[in-house]
């Protein structure tokens, strides 16, 4: 389970021969020992409360998302959908164009919604407005805009990948 | 300087309010006897060790288990998915059977230094009650997997309250859920096993802790009949507790290599139409009685010898719990050497029932 307890040399004293160097050669030793032991406990305790994080990422490194049917969508409407572990939406514009997001604010990072009446993205949290074509943040607290990912419709399904 | 004058301004004002200082005094003077048989006393330090290591374990499993019909679900991605999780669960299995063995150990070297007489009645009592709740502490966890063995577990040892006369039938189907084990009987036995257990067992455990403090360690009948000059002890602080520590440690690594090499196994998920495996049997420290029920059970045929072996089975344990009555002070003269000989024989019916029951698994 510990480390070893081997340690480099130490610091030579010229006091009392021997005395004070085997004491502070154990307390080192001790004290490298100690924290091994502490750290071969620690280690499997941080790994296992992390694992639902470290799913996630193994999630998030996802390249592609393939949304059956949903070339089906009427023009004027949103999908919600996940890409990896994160909600992200593909909007077909009532002039046609698909255009697909990150569904997620990048103030304090509530889920958006489409609102096809002004055509733009609003987040209900702190009022955030972002633009519906190019995901750019027009005003309110949002320091970036929403990532865009690139489309393809195919006649079976619609292709979402990251540009 | 200025730190030390801060450091000793803050310790002031909180003994002030606290009267840390009269419990450093306490800690100080206080001694531990030291003679040949001195090793028996760090097995309540172990047991407590352990306990604590089943309340970190246990919170850690708390945090992915889900009771009820997810729960094979759960344990399963514990075993198989989370990064460590069959280490954390091999430890939590492990730790609870090493858990029960150091706890039989300091109860039987708590009878045989014949501990339990005045003024330790109380620590003997509530020992007892601890021992009790361990085990159903013991038998609550092992059906949370909800894997076949659990399940059959449970539904045998579910025979035992339901044979109790006149309200049996009703007590087991209460602890159980209905009149099957279902998703229902795990989802109650995790409320036992996590909330009502622990509510009971840690405050009478603090009981239990604050007796020893208050009447120290009993020394053994051999001891007591030397002159006070010629018995030997040792500073509680810090020699004592630096030994208690070391057996901790120890305890640690053993708990280590076992959960780690011999990994606690997974069953196949319980299906209610599936027979019993082959070979089942109740873990060791459930052995013991079982076997003496069913020998009483060859003995006394019928339901009527059931009811006898049961109530006979319960007399054995009442007298044990009561022997501090029976032999209650080193005056006790033939009582005490009778009440060892009556040890003797637990330890005795113990070990042969227990090699019995594993000898007789088909």
């Amino acid at each position: 389970m510990s480390q070893g307890t081997i340690i480099g040399p130490i610091e030579e004293k010229q006091l009392e021969p021997g005395e004070p160097r085997t004491r502070r050669f154990f307390l080192a030793a001790a004290g490298v020992a100690g924290f091994g032991y502490a750290a071969a406990l620690a280690y499997p305790i941080y790994r296992y409360l992390a694992s639902p994080n470290e799913m996630a990422l193994a999630e998030a490194a996802v390249k592609e998302v393939t949304l059956k049917d949903a070339q089906k969508l009427p023009a004027g409407s949103v999908l919600m959908f996940k890409f990896g572990p994160r909600p992200a939406m593909l909007i077909h514009h009532a002039n046609g164009q698909w255009i697909a997001m990150t569904a997620v604010c990048t103030h304090l990072g509530c889920t958006v919604q489409y609102e096809p009446g002004p055509d733009r993205i609003h987040c209900a949290c702190h009022g955030g407005v972002y633009n519906a074509y190019t995901g750019a943040n027009v005003s309110g607290p949002p320091p970036r805009p929403l990532q865009l990912f690139k489309v393809a419709v195919t006649p079976a399904a619609v292709e979402v990948s990251r540009v | 300087m200025i730190t030390k004058t801060i450091s000793t301004n803050v310790y002031d004002w909180v003994d002030e309010r606290l009267g840390i200082s009269g419990l450093a005094a306490f800690a100080r003077k206080k001694t531990v006897p030291v003679h040949a048989q001195s090793f028996w006393y760090y097995w309540g330090g172990i047991s407590l060790f352990l306990f604590l290591v089943q309340c970190f374990t246990g919170v850690l499993l708390l945090v992915y288990y889900r009771p009820g019909a997810d729960a094979y679900e759960s344990v399963r991605q514990i075993t198989f998915v989370m990064k460590f999780g069959w280490l954390i669960r091999s430890a939590h299995s492990w730790s609870a059977n090493l858990m029960m063995f150091s706890i039989l150990v300091h109860m039987f070297s708590v009878f045989f230094m014949k501990a339990y007489r005045k003024p330790r009645e109380f620590g003997w009592l509530s020992g007892m009650v601890l021992l009790g709740l361990a085990s159903v502490f013991g038998f609550s966890g092992y059906l949370l997997p909800m894997d076949e063995l659990s399940y059959f577990a449970t539904k045998v040892g579910l025979q035992i309250p339901a044979a109790i006369p006149l309200i049996g039938p009703t007590v087991a189907a209460l602890l159980r859920g209905g009149p099957d084990v279902t998703e229902f009987t795990v989802q109650r036995f995790f409320a036992l096993h996590v909330v009502v257990l622990p509510a009971l067992f840690v405050p009478l455990l603090g009981f239990h802790l604050w007796l020893v403090q208050k009447h120290g360690n009993a020394v053994p009948p051999s001891e007591e009949l030397k002159p006070a000059r010629e018995r030997k002890s040792m500073p509680f602080m810090p020699n004592f507790l630096r030994k208690d520590l070391a057996m901790w440690i120890i305890a640690l690594n053993i708990l280590a290599l076992l959960a780690s090499v011999f990994p606690w196994q997974l069953g196949k998920a319980y299906d209610s139409l599936s027979p019993a495996p082959l070979g089942i049997h109740p873990e060791w420290y459930f052995m013991s009685p079982f076997e003496m029920l069913k020998l009483l059970g060859k003995v006394l045929p019928g339901e009527s010898g059931e009811i006898a072996g049961l109530m006979l089975f319960t007399l054995g344990i009442a007298l044990w719990i009561l022997i501090p009555f029976y032999d209650p002070d080193k005056e006790s003269g033939r009582r005490g050497r009778n009440a060892h000989y009556f040890g003797l024989l637990a330890v005795f019916a113990l070990l042969a029932t227990t090699v019995i029951g594993y000898w007789t698994i088909r």
